[in-house]
């Protein structure tokens, strides 16, 4: 009720919006956000808005705010599920929403992560894996 | 002058705190559905109606909302009035204007809401307050 809850799931976090954002629980959102990324390393962070009826300038920024604070952190942030209506009336509010990496659903936003982070990475896809490396050389 | 005649009761909420822009943008969204107004016009006037509503509450210091039913003879439409006592808007142009802000905010609360309604008048005057009155008609 007082807080949008931050699933861990992989190197990634997933939020689901599912409540009308007052502007204090976006607020609250966008520093929980940092500070999971930091305390769990994240690499990735997937904001699903499909419950979401409005975006408006105050949310517009959070979202915006939020994808650029996780870049300074090493992890990227791709918004899902932005319901047509919502996307129409956003460009004619005139947020454009430059920077923000959008995918339609959570599948292709999850998807997107993983090929934004492939090139940079490189083999080692992760530590787990890394780990488990040895056993198999020996 | 908007043209639109009153039909039926109006509805009215105080905005004094940030849940209060919550409340009006359900207050507004079952008007919205009342008038049966499309899916893009309802998630128009929800919008615009939380920018106006913020602006009231950060600008005006708090104030009210009345959401009214209205006709201008052929089309129903729903009129929207943000009233506050606060200290008033100095420079109208300047309010009205993309991406100026005295709260720091996008500066898109007014510039925005008027594109997303259909016609918006706005009262001002400096130490007495600010009204913002705005239709959104049906297609």
């Amino acid at each position: 009720m007082d807080r949008v809850p931050v699933l861990k799931i992989g190197d990634m976090l997933l939020v689901s919006i599912q409540v009308d954002l007052s502007d204090r629980l976006a607020s609250q959102l966008q520093e929980d956000l940092a500070d999971r990324i930091v305390a769990t390393g994240a690499h990735g962070v997937i904001i699903d808005i499909t419950g979401l009826d409005i975006v408006d300038s105050f949310v517009g920024r959070m979202l915006a705010t939020i994808a650029t604070v996780s870049r300074v952190l090493d992890a990227e942030t791709v918004v899902v599920g932005m319901r047509p209506a919502v996307a129409i009336t956003l460009v004619e509010l005139g947020l454009a929403l430059k920077g923000i990496r959008t995918a339609l659903d959570v599948d292709r936003g999850i998807a997107l992560l993983r090929d934004l982070r492939a090139p940079v990475d490189g083999a080692p896809a992760g530590d787990d894996e890394a780990e488990q490396a040895p056993a198999g050389v020996s | 002058m908007i043209n639109a005649e009153p039909v039926g009761p109006a509805e009215s909420l105080p905005i004094e705190v940030d849940d209060d822009v919550v409340r009006v943008r359900q207050l507004v969204r079952s008007a919205a559905v009342a008038t049966r107004l499309s899916l893009v016009d309802q998630t128009k006037i929800v919008t615009a109606a939380s920018e106006l509503a913020r602006n009231t509450l950060i600008h005006g210091g708090g104030g009210r909302v009345e959401v009214q039913s209205v006709t201008n003879g052929t089309r129903r439409g729903i009129r929207l009035s943000f009233t506050d006592e606060g200290p008033g808007i100095a420079d109208v142009d300047r309010a009205f204007t993309d991406g100026f802000t005295t709260a720091g905010g996008l500066g898109l609360g007014l510039s925005g809401a008027r594109r997303l309604m259909d016609e918006l008048d706005l009262w001002t005057k400096v130490g007495e307050g600010t009204v913002v009155t705005a239709v959104k008609w049906e297609r």
